[in-house]
């Protein structure tokens, strides 16, 4: 029997970067026309790809013993045990035995917390940023898509990212669209780093929808803040309207709309308050102008970035807006003059729902130095370690298996050699799931083929 | 590194063979003044200050415990385990802290890519030519950026300003004292020779090449390189043979700004800084400076550094480099971040740069990255070391090592008084002296200089 065969064509979109102002991290340029972007590997060693071993694990138990556990769930326990079985927690505590057979990590003197989840990455849509087109999926130039766009769709688990990001003790990422044509940015989900494909390593989608306010915002609206503003209330507007009469839409009996209808079709969700609208903004007066346009349609808002955050923290305490915020953010631009290392220590003493995120994709890993920073300008210890595991988990919605060390939980966790935020520390180990992670990368293949010049 | 992916409106401009210089045309006979732009920097006011039981690394020896040190007339008069200091020296009980001599950066865009990151404010790329020699980064540098205070609050005591790599030659960079100033030229280090930016690899090629204009390839980069060098040669030579035979004024060789600035290199007055990723190229560009006769100084950015250190040891060239940067384009793809200790444990000149307003702000935060990813390698690096990568390998490379870039006596008292170990993600710069007078206070809102643009700009509470 002849086998039919689809074949899918991925042709470059050949499309032009917006110019990156001053202060941003390398800027990608224009994409040019890539060469084939082969993936080097030495023939020698095995691909730094997914670990083989079966979620949930069906080994014996693990027990990480004599360490001081931080479940961020509750208090440190000095010298604690931690039980990982089928792939979960199967026990925590000071005066827990390792069950019979079980195989026993020593930990003394080390520190165990919940694996570190990054809130607002590219990771696995976006393989080299700039002049390699074909590998960046994080942006769309479809001027009839916004909403709709889904980054589950570009997800790649073989990512080189993956598992440089994995070893430095993230074992969660919620990926978020980079950018439209519009206000709109699509639909962000969180998967985990295990190096699955899809739909093994989803662990939610979607977690929110994205959409840009302030300057972003603007330049891709019409070039005011003014016009993103319109253009994303009539969307709402519209999906709104869409939802109540989708019969009569589909028989051609509403007025047109201005979203086609994958982008309405995506926003329902968000008009039924349901999926959170996840606004990128950083001046206060846009801020607050997303918690009016939340009221307005009873949305469930998330700010991200909110460099200028602080300036309303009770507002936003008052409210329980959560806030996703990027420590290390403190140069002047007009969308956040008043931007300051003290934003988040300002923001969480204010009792705000707070996130710590890298928004960075090739070194999200460097979550645990924004961290540290955030700790060094004031920010409480346990609240800045909750920032990156639990209340993440909270605020997409994944608490009930995310975030802390308790028994029922995803065994996610990561052993450091010391404090997990100070520069020096090392990550031992790092599970997720209950598996234990290869600590094999690209870069380390790297190395090791440099480590002596022949 | 930095490059802005703007679109070009002048394409006219893009497509005039780079062979016709846009330098003006001088007569022969005109005379200028050699040094219309030379530094006004004056050191501010300081006192004689002895800073007392902290732990001192010097860059210029090992770690010294409760260690003293004397500032006195803007240098460091003395430094050790036990110092002597005048009766009226001010003194700084430095229990629990460290020091360390002023971080040195040699990859900034401060000034030149200011903030706000505006349009206006894109002062880094004169993208209009390939070889763009006569352009001098002092000329762009705006002194109120407020990204000079931020760094300063980091410990950065001297930087030098670049222009960015859209070009093959991108112009002159200048080496400034982090000290608040009117003007460019007040904040420019006295005596520190100018630098040549150069750029190897994807922006220039894209940046021309997207115009469909030379270059549009790494070869077309390179015969750019020579071509330029070439004239280089020969305008020096009309110059050697001009002064040879008598130096009349009335027939001095007409001025070339464009040549005048590579003749330097070639005369050994301007050190080349040459953005450069992929290990290859680098040795390319070894090559064409070996075929020209000039130096490379240092290659900046280098993430593939690590796989000709035994070259860059062999050509005493240095490696100005992040810690951990990778991925953004396929030249940075094999970036390790074992590459700064790599690079030091072969005896070579390695640097910790910033090219990034954020980055220059936690220099040592990023040395201190790239010192734990060289000890999980196996490599055994002494904080005593790894504080060279941040003071005295970045002053040799910007020829003022004579000067600053370690705590011995003798040299300007740049200084930085740390909360802690400066290799700590916890660690906050204090105190920071340049020549002597205390720059920044952590505690002392008076001494901690805001920028005019900054000012009435913040709520009252905004105090960063």
């Amino acid at each position: 029997m002849k086998a039919a065969y689809v074949v899918i064509l991925a042709a470059g979109l050949g499309m032009t970067a917006p110019s990156t102002g001053s202060g941003q991290a390398p800027s990608a340029g224009s994409r040019q026309a890539p060469s084939t972007p082969a993936r080097p590997r030495p023939a020698t060693q095995a691909p730094a790809g997914p670990p083989t071993a079966p979620f949930p694990p069906t080994g014996p138990a693990i027990a990480i013993t004599n360490a001081r556990i931080m479940p961020v769930s509750g208090p440190a326990i000095e010298r604690g045990t931690v039980v990982i079985r089928g792939g979960k927690i199967a026990a925590v505590g000071a005066n827990v035995q390792p069950p019979a057979g079980a195989r026993v990590i020593d930990a003394a003197g080390k520190i165990v917390t919940p694996g570190l989840i990054e809130s607002a990455t590219q990771i696995g849509i976006v393989e080299i940023q700039g002049g390699a087109s074909g590998t960046d999926d994080q942006s769309s130039t479809d001027k009839d898509l916004s909403a709709a766009f889904d980054v589950v769709d570009s997800f790649n688990g073989e990512s080189t990212v993956i598992p440089v990001t994995r070893v430095d003790g993230i074992t969660r990422a919620v990926v978020v669209p980079a950018g439209t044509g519009h206000a709109l940015l699509g639909q962000a989900a969180l998967f985990d780093l295990t190096g699955a494909e899809v739909p093994a390593s989803v662990v939610k989608s979607p977690v929110a929808m994205v959409a840009n306010l302030g300057e972003a915002g603007a330049a891709s609206e019409g070039g005011s803040r003014a016009s993103a503003m319109l253009r994303l209330r009539e969307a709402l507007q519209d999906a709104v309207d869409f939802d109540r009469n989708r019969a009569a839409w589909n028989a051609a009996q509403r007025r047109p709309y201005a979203r086609g209808r994958l982008d309405l079709e995506a926003l329902v969700p968000v008009v039924r308050g349901q999926l959170p609208l996840a606004v990128n903004a950083n001046r206060a007066s846009d801020l607050l102008a997303a918690m009016r346009l939340a009221d307005e349609f009873h949305l469930k808002l998330i700010l991200m970035g909110a460099a200028e955050g602080w300036m309303i923290a009770e507002q936003l305490a008052a409210r329980k807006v959560p806030v996703v915020v990027k420590p290390l953010t403190d140069i002047p631009s007009f969308d956040a003059l008043a931007a300051t290392l003290e934003n988040p220590a300002r923001l969480s003493k204010a009792g705000v729902t707070l996130l710590l995120s890298s928004f960075d994709t090739h070194n999200a890993r460097n979550i645990r130095q924004e961290v540290g920073n955030a700790i060094a300008y004031g920010m409480d210890r346990d609240a800045a370690l909750r920032a990156v595991t639990l209340e993440p988990a909270r605020v997409w919605g994944v608490a009930d298996r995310l975030g802390s060390l308790e028994v029922g939980k995803d065994a996610d966790l990561v052993v450091w050699s010391a404090d997990p935020f100070e520069l020096t520390t090392n990550v031992e180990r790092v599970f997720i799931k209950g598996v234990e992670m290869s600590k094999d990368t690209r870069q380390k293949q790297l190395l090791e083929r440099y480590r002596v010049i022949r | 590194m930095r490059f802005i992916g703007a679109v070009t409106t002048s394409v006219l401009i893009a497509i005039v063979p780079i062979a016709l210089p846009h330098a003006q045309q001088q007569t022969g006979a005109a005379p200028f003044v050699a040094n219309a732009y030379e530094s006004t920097y004056k050191p501010f006011p300081s006192r004689t200050t002895v800073i007392r039981n902290a732990t001192i690394l010097t860059a210029a020896g090992p770690i010294i415990e409760r260690g003293s040190i004397l500032l006195q007339g803007g240098k460091v008069a003395a430094v050790g385990q036990s110092v002597q200091a005048p009766a009226d020296a001010l003194v700084i009980d430095a229990t629990g802290k460290w020091v360390t001599p002023g971080i040195i950066d040699t990859h900034s865009h401060m000034g030149v890519y200011a903030a706000p990151g505006i349009e206006s404010l894109q002062d880094g790329n004169e993208m209009t030519s390939p070889n763009t020699a006569e352009v001098s980064a002092e000329h762009s540098i705006w002194p109120q950026d407020p990204q000079f205070d931020l760094a300063l609050a980091g410990g950065i005591t001297a930087m030098q300003i670049l222009p960015g790599s859209a070009n093959l030659f991108g112009g002159r960079g200048v080496t400034l004292k982090n000290v608040p100033s009117r003007t460019a030229e007040g904040m420019k280090f006295p005596g520190a020779p100018y630098g040549l930016k150069m750029a190897c690899g994807e922006n220039p090629k894209r940046v021309y090449g997207s115009r469909n204009s030379s270059p549009q390839t790494r070869m077309g980069n390179v015969a750019g390189y020579r071509r330029a060098w070439q004239a280089a040669s020969e305008y020096r030579e009309s110059l050697r043979r001009w002064k040879a035979s008598g130096a009349d004024p009335e027939k001095r060789p007409a001025r070339n700004l464009q040549l005048e600035t590579l003749a330097g290199v070639l005369d050994g007055e301007i050190l080349v800084h040459n953005h450069c990723y992929r290990a290859d190229e680098m040795v390319t560009m070894i090559n064409i400076a070996r075929e020209f006769g000039y130096k490379i100084t240092s290659f900046h950015h280098a993430v593939e550094a690590y796989k000709i250190r035994d070259l860059l040891v062999a050509n005493n060239i240095c490696a100005s480099m992040w810690a951990d940067w990778w991925g953004f384009k396929l030249e940075a793809y094999d970036g390790i971040r074992e590459n700064i200790a790599l690079v030091d444990q072969a005896k070579g000149c390695a640097i910790v740069h910033s090219d990034d307003a954020n980055g220059i702000q936690r220099l040592n935060q990023e040395a201190a990255k790239a010192m734990r990813a060289g000890w999980e390698a196996g490599m055994k690096i002494e904080r005593a070391d790894a504080v060279k990568w941040l003071t005295l390998n970045p002053a040799k490379a910007l020829g003022i090592d004579k000067v600053t870039g370690s705590l011995e006596a003798g040299k300007n008292a740049d200084v930085v008084i740390w909360s802690s170990d400066p290799f700590s993600v916890y660690a906050r710069a204090e105190r920071v002296f340049v020549d002597g007078a205390l720059m920044y206070d952590r505690s002392d809102p008076n001494h901690q200089p805001k920028r005019d643009f900054i000012t009435g700009l913040l709520p009252p509470a905004g105090a960063r």
